[in-house]
This record gives C-alpha cells, sequence and structure tokens, in this order.
C-alpha cells in the first residue's frame, strides 16, 4: 500500500500543477500503463487546479495497492453552491485570474469524472470533497 | 510529417530542444488554443505525435503539455516564455518553438502541410 499526502496552498498560482507533475513523475517510475497514467494525471492536474482557483487550499492525498489509485482532494471551503451545475460541461464561476493562467472553461469537473473509473463529490461550506478512483490491474 | 519543415514554414524560433532528434520525427496533430481547460478536455488521447499551439506563455502551458503527454510546444504571436519556464520545459524535455505568426495563420499553415486535429470528432 502507498500513501501519499500533498498540501495545496491558496490561490498558489506560482505552484499550480507541481503536486501532479510529481504524482505523475512518481506513478511513471513504478511503470504504470501509459494510457492510464495519462487519465490519471488530466484528472489530478484538472483537481488540484481547481483547488487553487475556487478553494481557501487543502490537502491531495493518494493511496494505492495492487487493485486500484484513489486520489482525495479535500479543501477547506468556500464549498460550491450548486455541484449540478458545476458539472454542467462550459458552467464557470472562476476568476479573471483563473482565465488568464489558461483555466476556468467550465470544463474541469465533467472532465475529471470521464477520466476516472470512480468519481464522487461533496460540498459543504466548510469544504468540498472530490475523490476518484482508478483501476490500476485491468 | 517531419517537424523540421513546418518549423521551416512558420518561420518559428526554437527556444528548447527536448530531444536532440526532434526535428527529425513525425508530426500528425495539431490543438491549438489559449484555454488550457480545452486542451485537457478534447485532446484525444491515442494522438500521441500532437503539437500543441498556443499563446499562453506561462507555466500551465506546460504543465498541460506534460500532463497530456504532448511533447512540442508552438507559442504564436511572438510569445516568449519566461526564463524560469523555459527552463522548466527543459527540465521537462518538451521542445518549445516561437513564432511570430498568428494563431490563425499558424493553423492555416499546419493545415495546408497536411496535419490534423488532435480532436476525434467522431
Amino acid at each position: 500500500m502507498i500513501e501519499q499526502r500533498y498540501a495545496i496552498g491558496h490561490a498558489d498560482y506560482a505552484n499550480a500543477g507541481k503536486v501532479s507533475s510529481q504524482i505523475k513523475s512518481f506513478l511513471k517510475q513504478i511503470g504504470l500503463d501509459p494510457t492510464l497514467l495519462r487519465r490519471i494525471a488530466v484528472a489530478c492536474y484538472e483537481a488540484e487546479i481547481n483547488m487553487i482557483i475556487h478553494s481557501y487550499g487543502g490537502e491531495i492525498t493518494l493511496a494505492m495497492d495492487e487493485n486500484s489509485l484513489d486520489l482525495n482532494f479535500k479543501d477547506n471551503g468556500p464549498g460550491i453552491p450548486d455541484v449540478e451545475k458545476a458539472m454542467t460541461p462550459g458552467w464557470s464561476t472562476a476568476s479573471e485570474k483563473a482565465r488568464e493562467f489558461g483555466f476556468g472553461a467550465g470544463m474541469g469537473l465533467p472532465n475529471i469524472k470521464r477520466m476516472a473509473d470512480t468519481f464522487e463529490i461533496q460540498s459543504t461550506q466548510s469544504g468540498t470533497h472530490v475523490h476518484i478512483a482508478f483501476k490500476v490491474n485491468e | 510529417m517531419d517537424l523540421r519543415p513546418l518549423i521551416e514554414e512558420l518561420n518559428a524560433e526554437t527556444l528548447i530542444l527536448g530531444h536532440p532528434r526532434v526535428l527529425d520525427r513525425d508530426y500528425t496533430c495539431v490543438f491549438a488554443a489559449d484555454l488550457m481547460s480545452d486542451a485537457l478536455a478534447m485532446v484525444n488521447s491515442d494522438c500521441k505525435k500532437t503539437l500543441l499551439v498556443t499563446g499562453l506563455q506561462n507555466a500551465q502551458s506546460l504543465r498541460t503539455a506534460e500532463m497530456l503527454d504532448i511533447d512540442t510546444i508552438i507559442y504564436v504571436r511572438g510569445k516568449h516564455p519566461a526564463q524560469e519556464d523555459l527552463k522548466m520545459a527543459a527540465e521537462m524535455e518538451i521542445n518549445v518553438f516561437c513564432t511570430s505568426k498568428t494563431m490563425y495563420e499558424t493553423c492555416g499553415i499546419l493545415y495546408k502541410l497536411g496535419l490534423v486535429s488532435a480532436v476525434n470528432n467522431d
């Protein structure tokens, strides 16, 4: 069982994507299938960017055994007022700053769901929790 | 098509050669956008020989390419990434070129030379 934790800072645009890059490098080193690796990397990066753009910061955890890889993205709020709307392609509340960085098309959550084998999201004012999982051995 | 004639046709400057023989490598697909969200959502995973064409010259274009397994970026409108971003591109082994042509002109040239969309519209 592998477990890793990464802190994500509030509006930390300077380091946006670093955690996903580290996770991708690590999973590449241990020889994960490249197609699966690409799906994990894209989903992880989208979720990391979401945390930076929308949240007060939080934590990404990775857990992996021989059957599955789980990624949890837990932030400290302010939460998503309408999760159903946030899952609609093209719907976005991203700031102008986020758009300057190339994000905020409203494609993040739908794309994360498309990449992952399992997708769950819960959100309250005290935080959003996105859990995604991938089958490792098929 | 080999990258070398594409780069010559675009009159592009070489900023980083992540792979020494990249100019002799075959590329077949292009995705062009300034919005990285769109690249992450739309680039076809089967398309291994893809060029990313963008005017977004910050680190997120490099990170996006890294996540998508795209190894070559062409910046348009004369956009030069910052030195620290070029250093990061070299570390990622991403090839970086810059053309003064617009996105429209760049895509037109690449289309005329036979490259196709990296998006599967089927």
